[in-house]
């Protein structure tokens, strides 16, 4: 146990010490939030959508958790490359708890980002119509953290270099955001389309935020409880798999 | 306390360690010395767990370290031929992750980091993050976190490299230190002739994946009427130049690791 929290420690302490990481990696939710937020806010409500900033807070949020968590995973190819992972790999500790503490970190981190861009969202103009359920919006943001994570750490496992990370950007990071849901509405979808929103397990996650903040959701919160859980347990198998079979 | 015994591994069709055997003492320094691409690295890689051989049996302390890992992590410390410190992280800290790591009790720890550090002259610098060290330091804290969890078995690979004659000095004189103050036997590879001459108790010479002599310094100068190891080595190995077959034995085994990873 000591282990996952030492290694869980480790990432927090990277991420507190990396303050212009911190500004970076809000910029880019930032852009969505504001630029998408007030740009496209008119049309949507002339369409008769009601107001897009209340629409899309949840999506961002789910954005930044995303990219916060999947690349807490890949950037064990750092580790890889300055050697650190190697000391973690030969310590007499089972990986699964090396993997876990990891994982663990990198949700948490997300989750922090999460937080961040809330609540720059309320200084945008963002208001939740559940405040009293408001605590639940933590529990969604740390599964979908946790999802993440774990695909995270599932693909650093087996990533030998930096140029797998482009593919995985443009391949799998975007896809899985642009087909969530997170800026448009999941009604009235060409069939096709549908479908593929409904693989995508960040759907259910900005869906259950959605829920909590504004009462919008499509599928109910347990379904999305359920199906992020059934992720997470997928992925996490995935990645403990993965990550044991590391050979340096 | 290590035993080798007909130790194979290959690579797709590359053989780096062919058929080897050894044994090293309890308490002893043992040096294993070979040209680049000769099968040291993977020779340690597989005694500490980090890949499995593809025949032949090995023990450490009485352990298999391809079969009982965890066990076998327990008794030996590590100092990479490349570095493996968390640079984000202050040189405390990274004693103190790996300290947990190996589960060195909580009341022992904070002493063990204050001697090994005060011991390797970083103990000013402990609270400076890792990334600002120098080379030699950076080293330094390496084998300083080697010797933390009081392993039964050191293993140095290549651990000075490209280091300053000062800090090699320095170096090998606090592990000569910890070897008989605690008993550590230490098992290291170096290019370093003089290095091995004067620290190691016992010699292997590997190349090309086989060992071509085992001894004491003085027999295998002996052996090859040499006066120097250095001119006993390169007689033993040849003085032709070596990068050439290294690099594409290891490009090799960067493709059968990618293939090894994919599956």
């Amino acid at each position: 146990m000591s282990a996952i929290y030492i290694l869980w420690l480790r990432e927090l302490k990277r991420y507190i010490r990396s303050r212009a990481q911190i500004v970076a990696s809000l910029g880019q939710p930032l852009l969505y939030l504001l630029v998408l937020g007030f740009g496209l806010g008119p049309v949507f409500q002339k369409a008769g959508n009601g107001d897009y900033l209340q629409f899309v807070t949840p999506g961002i949020v789910s954005m930044t958790v995303l990219f916060s968590s999947i690349f807490s995973g890949i950037a064990m190819l750092w580790d890889r490359q300055f050697g650190f992972l190697k000391e973690t790999l030969v310590a007499p500790v089972p990986r699964i708890q090396i993997m876990i503490g990891r994982t663990l970190g990198g949700a948490t981190v997300a989750v922090i980002q999460g937080c961040l861009i809330l609540t720059i969202s309320f200084i945008a103009g963002f208001r939740p119509t559940h405040l009293a359920i408001f605590p639940l919006a933590f529990v969604f943001m740390a599964l979908i953290a946790f999802v993440f994570a774990s695909l995270g750490t599932a693909l650093g496992s087996i990533l030998q270099d930096m140029q797998g990370m482009q593919l995985i950007m443009n391949f799998m990071v975007l896809p899985i955001f642009f087909l969530s849901g997170a800026l448009f509405p999941l009604t009235n979808l060409p069939k096709a389309l549908a479908i593929i929103t409904r693989l995508d397990p960040l759907t259910y996650g900005v869906d259950a935020l959605r829920g909590v903040f504004i009462a919008q959701t499509a599928f109910g919160l347990q379904w999305d409880a359920a199906v992020l859980f059934l992720f997470a347990a997928a992925f996490v198998s995935l990645g403990a798999y993965l990550f044991s079979k590391i050979q340096l | 306390m290590i035993s080798v015994r007909n130790l194979v591994k290959k690579f797709g069709d590359v053989t780096a360690v062919d058929n080897i055997s050894f044994d090293v003492q309890q308490g002893e320094i043992f040096a294993f010395l070979g040209p680049n691409g000769a099968g040291k690295t993977t020779t340690i890689k597989m005694l500490t767990t980090l890949l499995t051989p593809t025949g032949g049996i090995m023990e450490l302390d009485g352990l298999n370290p391809a079969v009982q890992r965890n066990e076998a992590r327990r008794t030996f410390g590590i100092v990479f031929q490349d570095p493996s410190l968390d640079g984000e992280q202050t040189a405390y800290e990274n004693m103190d992750l790996h300290a947990v790591l190996y589960k060195v009790p909580r009341k022992l720890r904070a002493e063990r980091i204050q001697k090994l550090l005060t011991l390797f002259e970083l103990w000013e610098r402990r609270n400076n993050i890792v990334k600002t060290f120098s080379g030699g330091m950076k080293r330094r804290l390496e084998i300083a976190r080697g010797f933390l969890h009081t392993p039964k078995i050191l293993f140095l690979d290549e651990p000075t490299l490209g280091l300053d004659p000062q800090t090699r000095n320095q170096l090998w004189t606090h592990v000569k230190h910890l070897n008989e103050t605690e008993k550590v036997t230490v098992f290291l590879t170096t290019h370093y002739m003089d290095e091995a001459d004067r620290v190691a108790q016992r010699i292997a010479v590997i190349d090309h994946g086989k060992i071509v002599a085992q001894g004491t310094p003085t027999e295998l100068k002996q052996q090859t009427n040499s006066e120097s190891l250095e001119q006993a080595f390169l007689t033993l190995t040849g003085a032709g130049i070596r990068d050439e077959g290294a690099t594409s034995a290891d490009q090799l085994r960067q493709v059968a690791k990618m293939w090894s990873n994919r599956r």
